[in-house]
């Protein structure tokens, strides 16, 4: 057993877990955070994408003890003051999820996509960069349009701060 | 319709939840004291059990118990059954074999169950279930239906000598044969439709708590039906009677039809709980599903397709082998059969069918209904059938089915189903055009110069929706009626609940059966809560399977809102001294025609309890329930076109665009039909160009057990799609609905198979159209 800290969603966390658990589990069993989801045990799905010290990474590919120290944003952790951050808002206006079940890792993947890309992110891109999550439910299509509407309004908010 | 009615593009009230990580699902559930189950499985595909030895594993940090068959046959925990009686043409009834929760003499497809582990953790049962020392003495396997039916043969099931579950017909044999024997020309194909695993991304999960003081269990399970779980687990499990039986199934993460059965997992978990005296959750793994979650699909069939000297179709003969696994899965029977060859005239008029099919048992998972269950097999028979013979008669993929198609309604087939109405023509000019089919030549030269094959395909479809009127399906063998039920209840307050006995797990229950309450009363969709998926919460239902929600579910629905309407009007006119006659519901208010009196719709409510002033004799309160049975199926249609490049040199396969024009009748929200369809069009693609369940031959191991050996369609495998709607008003449900959620998994195979075959001319393609295959079949065309 290990005792781990981290950093979860802005506050400071401590649990005891086996050296084995994966930090998926570590998040879900121990923190109680059950928005991060299981769906294979492959690093294939891309359910249980999470941000870890500004980095998207798959929790079920990666120790709980591996992650002590860092920083980390869940889907829970995305909305502000519950009002949705843009690319939950984009996945609602389009449509872009039916079951919810990969739509954690979904929009997580791609608030990372727009934070590399910005506006410049173009149909092709995305289907690229979406090679690592899965879903049954909606053919992509409306994930797509609504990662592409996420990033032009993105774009289009931090051209207007700079300005 | 108003901005949140019938009609209207309305967001979904769910999302929030699933997008802040607030969803609820099997999972995510704990109790107090709960502790884990792992499940030992067969690693044979065919075995006795000898013994099982769990000595050591018992004595392993954290364990609570294991548990084997011997146990839970002890205990009368009963088989496993196949839900619809389907008799060989001789007479017999289908030969169901013994299907145990937990085996306890012979293990029959790798991933059988034997014995749980119950312990403190999940890493604490997964190491014991590693201990636990399961004595095997194995058996020869067989995995083809087609060798499964030959002599000398490895025999899974006493009940069926060769393996053999029913041998059945359909339809007028001596008049098939005789307008083949007539025929002007004759279209013979044969089709392989290949076994899929349905993959909902949210692994199945049950949570089984027992509690002793009342005796009373509940589960919680990852199910699309849960009262026909709580129905078939008390009535023919053995579990408990089911007034002390609560299933709850919370938010379900994708279904498919994987999650319609009751699997040996819940039972044993609340089995387990009883004989543990603790809370039992099992959550299945990602190679578990593969092994476990019932399959879909896996025929082989050979076609006769006649035609006179006009092209039109006089006779269709079909026979089909159907792998149905290791046992009969609970609607297994029913999938190769009514939901199968009943759809085998399609679009067209065809005066002579006979369908034969064979039901085999075989050493791999149970093989029950998935996406489409049986329509997507006859129309990939269908379509290619049709494709296959235009291009031997010379005419165009459109003109044969012009010349075919039904034109006149209600139209009777000759294998059973009425259609009640359709307009073909449309559906197909709808989809030429935004295919731009005339400009494909144009397209075609030039792909050509930069070195790729270009090719086109479509797909005309029809398929049978909104199962089923009860007393039709009771004739053909079906154990239960497949109504709906649905409670409204007004609260004091004027708010709505809407209790549902179909079962959301993706298709957006909660906005779309809300849009039917704000189009009937003018009230807000957020002063309307849809309450589903929990016995304790919900009347009674049958779930949500065949695109039955809207043309079944919300139709029951519309018949408690009927009856609250009625009341409503009743209390108003008394309230304004008024006739009922006069009363109009609009915005929210209760309006005496051609009067500025108006009382609102709270208030309506709010008299309805106080009961101060209510019309004499009438009851207090405002709540009505209602059960809806169908009066037939209905029967969505459309026309699909696919256009395709491959690579001649590697034999990739690139979708280059996939129309889909679809008649689903009166639409209740547009972007989430559309979304529907996006879903179904990416399993079809799927299915025709990636998917496949492979077993060895000789061992029965599952060569396809994760996600690094079954191609699942991802996001760059798919292009956009370009979707629209004809409508045909349903005549037979009071929305005129039809259901558009398998739509397009039944479609897109053939005309995506039609467009590869057409471009690298050769017809002889089997699915998943991987690269190797497309391109040993190009070259073997030059």
């Amino acid at each position: 057993m290990a005792k781990i800290t981290m950093t979860v969603n802005g506050r400071q966390v401590s649990g005891m877990c086996d050296d084995r658990t994966l930090l998926v589990h570590f998040i879900r069993e121990n923190l109680g955070l059950t928005g991060t989801h299981v769906g294979c045990e492959t690093s294939q799905c891309g359910a249980c994408v999470i941000h870890m010290d500004g980095l998207s990474v798959k929790s079920c590919s990666i120790l709980a003890v591996q992650a002590a120290g860092s920083s980390i944003t869940t889907i829970e952790g995305l909305a502000k003051d519950s009002e949705l951050h843009p690319v939950q808002a984009a996945f609602k206006a389009h449509h872009g999820l039916q079951c919810g079940f990969c739509t954690p890792g979904m929009v997580m993947t791609a608030v990372d996509m727009i934070a590399r890309h910005g506006s410049s992110l173009d149909e092709a891109t995305v289907r690229a960069e979406l090679e690592g999550n899965i879903c049954r439910c909606t053919g992509y299509h409306n994930i797509v349009k609504a990662i592409l509407a996420a990033a032009a309004e993105m774009g289009g908010l931090r051209q207007a701060a700079a300005e | 319709m108003g901005v949140e009615g019938i009609g209207a593009r309305v967001a979904r009230k769910e999302d929030k939840r699933f997008l802040t990580g607030k969803g609820r699902y099997t999972d995510d559930m704990s109790v107090p004291g709960m502790k884990y189950a792992i499940f030992v499985r067969s690693p044979h595909a065919h075995a006795k059990i000898k013994s099982i030895d769990a000595t050591a594993a018992k004595a392993m940090p954290g364990v609570i118990d294991v548990l084997d068959g011997k146990q839970l046959t002890a205990d009368g925990i009963g088989n496993l059954i196949c839900g619809w009686m389907i008799h060989s043409k001789d007479g017999s009834p289908m030969k169901m074999g013994a299907w145990r929760p937990l085996a306890d003499e012979t293990v029959r497809y790798v991933g059988d169950a034997v014995a749980v582990v119950v312990a403190d953790s999940v890493n604490e049962a997964r190491d014991a279930a590693e201990a636990v020392i399961v004595d095997y003495d194995p058996l020869p396997v067989v995995t083809d239906p087609v060798k499964a039916l030959a002599d000398g043969q490895p025999q899974l099931h006493p009940e069926a000598p060769n393996n053999l579950i029913f041998d059945w017909e359909l339809g007028d044999a001596a008049a098939t044969d005789a307008a083949i024997a007539a025929a002007a020309h004759v279209t013979e194909v044969k089709i392989l439709n290949n076994r899929l695993s349905p993959n909902a991304m949210e692994p199945r999960a049950a949570l089984g708590i027992y509690d002793s003081g009342d005796d009373h269990y509940t589960c919680y399970t990852t199910s699309q039906n849960p009262h026909v779980a709580r129905l078939v687990m008390s009535a023919f499990y053995n579990v408990a009677p089911e007034n002390k039986l609560r299933v709850i199934a919370p938010d379900v993460g994708g279904g498919f039809g994987s999650k319609i059965y009751i699997y040996p997992e819940e039972i044993v978990c609340l089995w387990a709980s009883k004989r543990t005296g603790v809370p039992v959750k099992w959550t299945c793994d990602r190679t578990e599903a593969f092994l476990t979650d019932a399959h879909g699909r896996d025929h082989v069939s050979t076609v006769k397709m006649a035609f006179d000297s006009s092209n039109k179709i006089t006779a269709l003969k079909v026979d089909t082998i159907a792998n149905l696994g290791a046992y009969m899965s609970l609607f297994s029977s029913c999938v190769p059969t009514y939901l199968y060859a009943t759809l085998l005239s399609g679009q067209y008029d065809i005066p002579a069918i006979h369908a034969n099919v064979r039901t085999v048992y075989t050493n791999t998972a149970p093989v029950d209904a998935y996406r489409g269950a049986g329509r997507p097999e006859a129309t990939y028979l269908l379509e290619r059938t049709m494709e296959t013979a235009a291009r031997e008669l010379g005419l165009s993929p459109a003109e044969l089915r012009r010349i075919n198609f039904i034109r006149s309604f209600p139209h009777q087939t000759p294998v059973i189903m009425n259609y009640d109405a359709g307009d073909y023509e449309a559906s197909l000019k709808a989809a030429m055009a935004a295919a731009d089919w005339d400009g494909f030549t144009a397209r075609k030269a030039e792909a050509e110069r930069r070195g790729m094959k270009r090719g086109i395909g479509m797909s005309c479809y029809i398929e049978a929706c909104g199962l089923a009127p009860s007393s039709a399906v009771g004739s053909l063998g079906a154990g239960v009626g497949l109504w709906e039920s649905a409670e409204v209840r007004v609260n004091a307050v004027g708010t709505i609940e809407v209790m549902t006995g179909s079962h959301s797990h993706g298709q957006g229950h909660e906005t779309t059966f809300a849009q039917l309450v704000a189009d009937r009363f003018g009230v807000p969709i957020d002063s309307v809560n849809i309450v589903h998926g929990d016995t304790d919460k919900v009347q009674m239902g049958m779930g949500t399977y065949g695109s039955r929600s809207g043309a079944v579910g919300m139709s029951a629905v519309v018949k408690a809102l009927d009856k609250v309407e009625a009341k409503a009007k009743k209390i108003a006119a008394h309230l304004m001294e008024a006739d009922e006659s006069d009363i109009v519901i609009e915005n929210g208010e209760l309006k005496v025609a051609g009067t500025d009196k108006s009382v609102p719709w709270f208030q309506m409510a709010l008299a309805a309890y106080t009961a101060h002033n209510l019309p004499a004799g009438m009851e207090p309160g405002l709540k009505e329930g209602a059960f809806y049975d169908p009066s037939n199926f209905t029967f969505p249609a459309g026309c699909y076109i696919c256009e395709v490049e491959v690579d001649p040199d590697t034999g990739q396969t690139e979708i280059v665009q996939f129309v889909a024009a679809d008649d689903f009748g009166n639409i209740i929200n547009p972007m989430i039909v559309e979304g529907q369809v996006h879903g179904g069009l990416a399993q079809g693609i799927g299915q025709a160009l990636l998917e496949g369940v492979h077993y060895d031959p000789d061992t029965g191991q599952l060569l396809t057990a994760s996600y690094q050996d079954y191609a699942m369609p991802r996001a760059d495998n798919l292009p956009s799609f370009k979707v629209s709607t004809s409508n045909t008003p349903c005549p037979n449900n009071p929305l005129g609905v039809k259901g558009c959620g398998e739509a397009g998994a039944i479609g897109s195979p053939p005309a995506l198979i039609n467009a590869i075959t057409d471009a690298i001319g050769n017809n002889a393609l089997t699915m998943p159209a991987t690269p190797e295959k497309v391109w040993a079949a190009a070259h073997a065309a030059n």
